[in-house]
């Protein structure tokens, strides 16, 4: 038997137990910036695609635009009021004038895929006047838009809350008053690439871009309520964007949390129900023991995916029910281990001894079996966490997770379902499989370490 | 053992079974009234009569008692030991019936060709890797090795096959994306163009299970190598070569055995998925695409099957295992 302290000392000396437990760390802070920093909001609308409207299609992480390979991408750009807006008001007239300045710094060597300007205002009686304005690096100032925001059609009446895109009519319409500007032929049928041109020649003209949304408001409690520029581009985040915009960083974040609980729910439940019913099996012996093995055979010869596909389609395929179905197949291991060394420390003098005093079954084996299995318990528990979680990553693979929350399984599902590995989409598959790779490795790496500790067996090869 | 397997899995499917049987009855109901082209009055006179109609198909086949019930669940265990599975709904074999083992018959080989040549390729490069890290225990070699086999254990098999396809199908042309070949199987050129398919696939399930097998073999050889008797060999002057390959590996037979069942457990889930990934036109791909259109009976079905095989699998290491070492009775 070994004391609390010597086990510590003795992992802290296990260079891959401690690499596991510095992979467990940086997944643990993963998970608490996920559920400090990043709005609670993405992880419930996940699979809305409402919510991700602003973000772009398919989009390469953004680090992956340095420069040195090649032309730089353009950047998706969202901007929003009211963190990236400088807001003026004066009044002319009567009419509030409302103005939102964003300033874009473009030098990238193509040009935005297209842009939106989302908005939303509150109106008493007459709609409000939108007027947008961008000023160029050169000093030009282009008018793209002026016009009479139509009211809402969700909300009904005293609302516009809608985008101009920039396949807008009036927006080409606005731009055809200069061509004169430039030297050569432009097209204002296309406007992300003429609001974006050089004068004189066609080339993409870098610099510090204004864009200067008035709104004009014709009561006295009219209200902007939301401002924005979207700019197209083809890089984006930390960790790119998938086929319906999810940003993937935010997903994978969310990811960690979920694995971590699914696998350490799953695997402390199954070892300690294998843990007693081992023991019991073990320390009873005879009928009992047959009986109890016979049970643990059949679910050891039983193909666990299969039946999870089966149970999460017959029952249900909310996440706490997927984790009862992994504790179903996951006990079996450890009731078998821990009757094995019931076995053994049933017949040691002191179980002996406490027999003789006249204690009950149930007091001997929870107060004087299970107590010597302990060590060999966190360490079962470490090592049955990476099936759980490959458990949980096959069947949102194959598209039964559960459906209100990311898991990294599900964004491997989508990704496979959108054939992204065959047309190139790297950054949809790697980094998911990933980051299941290395949870399950984390705890593999920490299992092992606390096994050659406390089960001597291992430690002789 | 076979038998309490298949009452296990009809607890777990009886009540789904019953609500897919009762679906499909009411849709055919609904579809013969109306074409019998009977007026109703109302439409309360037209429900009523499609209930009673609906009631006495229930009755006829059985489904008015419950799946757990001594008559039903005989039926069910002979129909499912008979493979009469029911019908499909939206899946068709290549001759066009919809009847679920037709489909899944018409899978099985593509499953069993790739899962068992993978198994044969592992287990030989596994056995002689595995004697080869521990004829030199301790090398550099070896602890690679052990590496190896603790990384691709962590490894989900089906997304290693998502990297092999991007690396292998789109950034370097050498293999074919998706694993269905193209040619009929009718032409006699059939069969090399689904050997050429299969070999990514292959290569990815081989790839990442020969590792642990590997590790195994050398737990188990290492151990045997200790032995007196290997010693008194080693002394009597038989070689090195001929002892590691030879002599220890048949005396580590029996355990070895137990983890080929074991490991082909570990790796049949992952098998399954590695199909959908390489559309490879076997029962996982079927089964993928079964769960993606909710369609019941095939569902149902590929489990029952792939249960079946599975079992029989661990049956079958079971007796393999009795007959290398004659001291376990098989139970």
């Amino acid at each position: 038997m070994i004391s609390r302290r010597q086990i510590v000392e003795e992992f802290r000396r296990s260079r891959a137990g401690m690499a596991g437990a510095g992979i467990l760390a940086v997944l643990i802070a993963m998970s608490l910036y996920a559920a400090i920093a990043i709005p609670l909001e993405s992880f419930r609308q996940w699979n809305n695609p409402n919510y991700w409207v602003d973000y772009p299609r398919s989009a390469a992480p953004s680090w992956t635009n340095v420069g040195i390979l090649g032309p730089k991408a353009p950047q998706h750009i969202i901007l929003s009021y009211p963190n990236d807006a400088s807001v003026s008001r004066s009044s002319l007239n009567g009419i509030n004038l409302v103005t939102h300045t964003y300033t874009v710094d473009f030098d990238y060597d193509s040009y935005p895929s297209d842009f939106m300007l989302p908005y939303d205002v509150k109106y008493g009686s007459t709609p409000p006047i939108l007027q947008v304005d961008v000023s160029r690096p050169d000093g030009k100032t282009f008018r793209i838009y002026y016009f009479s925001l139509p009211p809402s059609q969700s909300t009904g009446g005293n609302e516009a809350s809608a985008r101009v895109f920039s396949s807008d009519p009036k927006v080409s319409e606005n731009l055809r008053n200069y061509y004169g500007d430039f030297k050569y032929q432009q097209d204002a049928s296309r406007p992300e690439i003429m609001i974006f041109s050089d004068l004189q020649h066609s080339a993409v003209l870098k610099g510090k871009y204004m864009f200067k949304e008035t709104f004009y408001l014709f009561g006295n409690s009219d209200a902007v309520e939301k401002s924005g520029v979207v700019l197209g581009g083809k890089v984006y985040g930390l960790m790119g964007t998938d086929e319906s915009r999810r940003d993937l960083a935010i997903g994978l974040l969310w990811g960690a949390p979920v694995a971590l609980f699914i696998g350490l729910t799953v695997s402390i439940a199954s070892v300690l129900i294998g843990l007693v019913y081992g023991v019991i099996a073990g320390y009873k012996g005879k009928r009992t023991d047959e009986g109890l093995m016979r049970i643990n055979d059949v679910f050891y010869s039983l193909p666990t995916l299969p039946l999870l596909v089966i149970m999460s389609v017959a029952i249900g395929r909310s996440i706490f029910l997927i984790t009862g179905f992994l504790v179903i197949f996951g006990w079996v291991g450890m009731a078998k281990i821990s009757r094995s060394l019931a076995l053994q420390i049933k017949n040691l003098q002191y179980v002996e001894a406490a027999k003789l005093m006249g204690q009950s079954d149930i007091r001997i084996i929870f107060k004087h079996i299970i107590p010597q299995l302990l060590p060999l318990t966190f360490a079962s528990i470490a090592i049955s966490v990476p099936a759980a979680i490959l458990g949980e990553a096959g069947l949102s693979f194959v598209g039964l997770g559960d459906p209100s929350i990311p898991t990294w399984g599900q964004i491997l599902h989508d990704a496979n379902s959108a054939g992204a590995a065959a047309s190139g989409v790297w950054w949809w598959v790697a980094p998911p499989g990933f980051m299941i790779a290395i949870t399950g490795l984390a705890f593999v790496l920490i299992g092992n370490a606390l096994d050659s500790i406390v089960n001597p067996r291992s430690k002789k090869i | 053992m076979l038998f309490s397997t298949l009452t296990l899995t009809i607890a777990l499917l009886g009540s789904t079974m019953d609500k897919t049987l009762i679906d499909s009855i009411n849709a055919s109901v609904k579809e013969e009234v109306s074409q019998q082209k009977i007026t109703f009055h109302s439409t309360d006179e037209y429900r009523k009569y499609v209930d009673v109609k609906i009631e006495q198909q229930i009755k006829s086949v059985g489904l008015d008692e419950p799946w757990y019930s001594p008559k039903r669940f005989g039926n069910t265990m002979i129909k499912v030991m008979t493979l009469d599975l029911g019908k499909s709904n939206s899946f068709t074999s290549s001759s066009g019936s919809s009847s679920v083992r037709d489909i899944i018959l018409e899978r099985m080989p593509n499953t069993i060709l790739l899962f068992t040549t993978s198994t044969i390729i592992i287990s030989a490069i596994g056995l002689y890797v595995g004697a080869f890290v521990a004829s030199k225990a301790g090398s550099v070699w070896d602890r690679i090795n052990s590496a190896f086999a603790v990384f691709s254990g962590s490894f989900p098999i089906w997304w290693i096959g998502m990297l092999m396809i991007f690396a292998f199908a789109f950034a370097y042309h050498i293999f074919p994306a998706r694993s269905t070949p193209l040619t009929q199987p009718s032409d006699p050129s059939y069969i090399i163009d689904l050997l050429y398919h299969m070999l990514l696939p292959l290569i990815t399930i081989v790839l990442v299970g020969f590792g642990s097998w590997a590790y195994f073999v050398r737990f188990f050889v290492v151990g045997i190598l200790n032995e007196d008797y290997i010693q008194a060999k080693r002394t009597a002057g038989i070689s090195e070569k001929k002892i590691v390959y030879s002599h220890a590996l048949k005396n580590a037979a029996p355990p070895i055995v137990t983890v080929i069942a074991l490991s082909l457990a570990a790796s049949f889930g992952g098998a399954i998925l590695s199909e959908a990934v390489f559309d490879w036109p076997g029962m996982g791909k079927l089964y993928y695409d079964a769960i993606g259109a909710f369609d019941y009976p095939i569902i149902i079905g590929v489990t029952y099957l792939l249960t079946v095989i599975f079992v029989l699998t661990v049956f079958a290491a079971d007796i393999v295992y009795g007959y290398f070492d004659p001291r376990v009775k098989v139970g």
